[in-house]
């Protein structure tokens, strides 16, 4: 590693005028100090906000839940709010990592975790989100674990959380701070940059504003919900496509609705709203869902080796979609019950 | 800078850099040598301790982050003379080869038998509302953070759940 600098951040004021001057914020610091390692982030003095009050809790507002940035992902599994009203969040969360990383990672951290594009990674090839105008690598190269959906000529880089996945597909919302000390809230859609020509801009985050919290809205009852999740091992490895899917059935055997969210394929935690709508009011069957799939990957970019992903992810929303409807008579998935 | 941590009950004075992790702190300042260094990025668990109870890789963490916490190392677990349950049942049930990635392996499973107290459900638990035995498709799931490159796996499992029984 670098030499750095360290602060503790006194409180949030602090925080951000740290950051306006350069400093980079460190938390959980598990992906942080993995690349302050290996030399692909170098900065040259770290603020650390863990010890300010008040960003660690999970309140009920009256409609949906308030996460503090600094609730670790193993807090906010094991949160019985969380597993009753939003499951899709808790199963994410538990796909994700190791017991270890979940111990020390937090909600804010999540979000911002950088790619695992393997290229981005090695500091002896050329990547265009490191290095701008260097050029991508991964095209022509080793693309396993890239993404296929949101790419551009620059960057197929796939954004690897499992947690931010969940929380597109129930509609979460970012709280950020500003260095004024205003505080805005935004679609978390909103908060990812597509890669386009400049890749290195991952964030729409002005300079100084701090993530200080996740907001749920309140939880839909009689929601079926399942996190998929395809990856090279049993346990513990990035996803190569994952689906987060929450279904509401109608009493007429039809879908009356659904939010679907993907890991694994995307630039950005990937969210259609086209897929939604070739579902909603429809009768489950093999066709639709695989409809919805062709819907899904109708822009797909495809490198010799990530190909696989189509017809990977086509079969995991056929497969996750049968589940939660119950076409496949499976009940493999959780209940979203009153938090 | 000058801080000071707490392990294994005892509070230690440091001068140290800020980019020295805990793992480094405590092997190579310390001496408290039993935490291994494997893959230093978090991967293999062979460093695993506890802060403040909860299990973490202390290669992916600064020293200076942790003044006022209490780290609990495999030193603070059990000694030679005086072996933990746990550890016993490592030794009954052969749940290890070369014993690089053991001090890990104890704390984690130390760590991953409390998480399962707490009712804390894992990916593979049939529901989220509260987890089942901690058999042994649980128990591998639990301790995915934690790489034998001896593949001793059955033994550590079987050592993990006898202790899980005894304690329970």
């Amino acid at each position: 590693m670098r030499p750095f600098d360290y602060t503790r951040a006194t409180d949030l004021e602090d925080a951000a005028h740290h950051l306006s001057s350069g400093s980079t914020v460190i938390a959980g610091g598990t992906n942080l100090l993995d690349l302050m390692k290996i030399q692909v982030m170098t900065p040259d003095h770290l603020v650390d906000i863990t010890r300010l009050p008040g960003l660690s809790d999970i309140e009920d507002t009256g409609s949906g839940l308030r996460i503090g940035t600094l609730v670790t992902n193993s807090d906010l599994a094991g949160d019985t709010r969380v597993r009753n009203g939003y499951p899709v969040l808790a199963r994410a969360l538990l796909a994700g990592a190791s017991g270890q990383l979940r111990n020390k990672a937090t909600t804010g951290g999540n979000f911002l975790q950088r790619t695992r594009c393997p290229y981005f990674y090695d500091t002896a090839m050329p990547c265009n989100k490191r290095e701008p105008n260097s050029g991508c690598s991964a095209q022509g190269g080793d693309a396993r674990m890239c993404a296929i959906l949101g790419t551009s000529p620059e960057c197929i880089a796939a954004h690897p959380s499992d947690m931010a996945v969940a929380m597109r597909a129930l509609d979460a919302q970012v709280e950020v701070r500003g260095a004024d000390g205003e505080t805005r809230m935004m679609a978390l859609d909103d908060l990812y940059h597509l890669p386009g020509d400049r890749p290195d801009r991952e964030y729409a985050l002005d300079k100084g504003e701090i993530i200080i919290a996740a907001h749920l809205p309140a939880p839909s009852p009689n929601t079926r919900q399942t996190y998929r999740k395809v990856r090279d091992r049993a346990s513990y490895a990035f996803a190569l496509v994952s689906v987060a899917a929450v279904i509401e059935m109608g009493e007429d055997g039809k879908i009356a609705n659904a939010a679907l969210a993907f890991g694994g394929i995307g630039t950005r935690p990937w969210r259609d709203p086209e897929v939604e709508k070739e579902l909603i009011g429809s009768e489950p069957s093999n066709e639709l869902f695989a409809k919805a799939a062709d819907v899904l990957l109708r822009d797909a970019w495809l490198e010799e080796s990530n190909a696989f992903k189509a017809p990977l992810a086509k079969r995991t929303l056929i497969s996750a979609l049968r589940d939660v409807t119950g076409l496949s008579g499976q009940d493999h998935y959780d209940m979203g019950d009153a938090a | 800078m000058k801080i000071s941590l707490s392990v294994n009950g005892t509070q230690h004075s440091l001068e140290i850099e800020p980019r020295v992790t805990l793992l480094d702190a405590l092997r190579d300042r310390l001496k408290l040598t039993g935490s291994k260094k494997g893959c230093d990025h978090g991967q293999c668990g062979a460093c695993t301790v506890m802060v403040n109870g909860r299990r973490v890789n202390s290669c992916l963490s600064l020293a200076v982050m942790h003044e006022d916490d209490e780290i609990t190392t495999i030193e603070g677990i059990g000694t030679p003379d005086e072996l933990a349950r746990l550890q016993q049942n490592f030794v009954e049930c052969d749940g290890y080869q070369c014993g690089y990635c053991t001090p890990g392996q104890i704390v984690s499973a130390k760590a991953a038998i409390e998480e399962a107290k707490a009712g804390w459900p894992s990916y593979v638990s049939p529901t989220l509302a509260d987890m089942g035995e901690l058999d042994d498709e649980e128990i591998a799931e639990r301790m995915s953070g934690n790489l034998c490159r001896c593949s001793a796996y059955p033994g550590i499992r079987q050592a993990i759940a006898k202790t899980a029984k005894e304690d329970a």
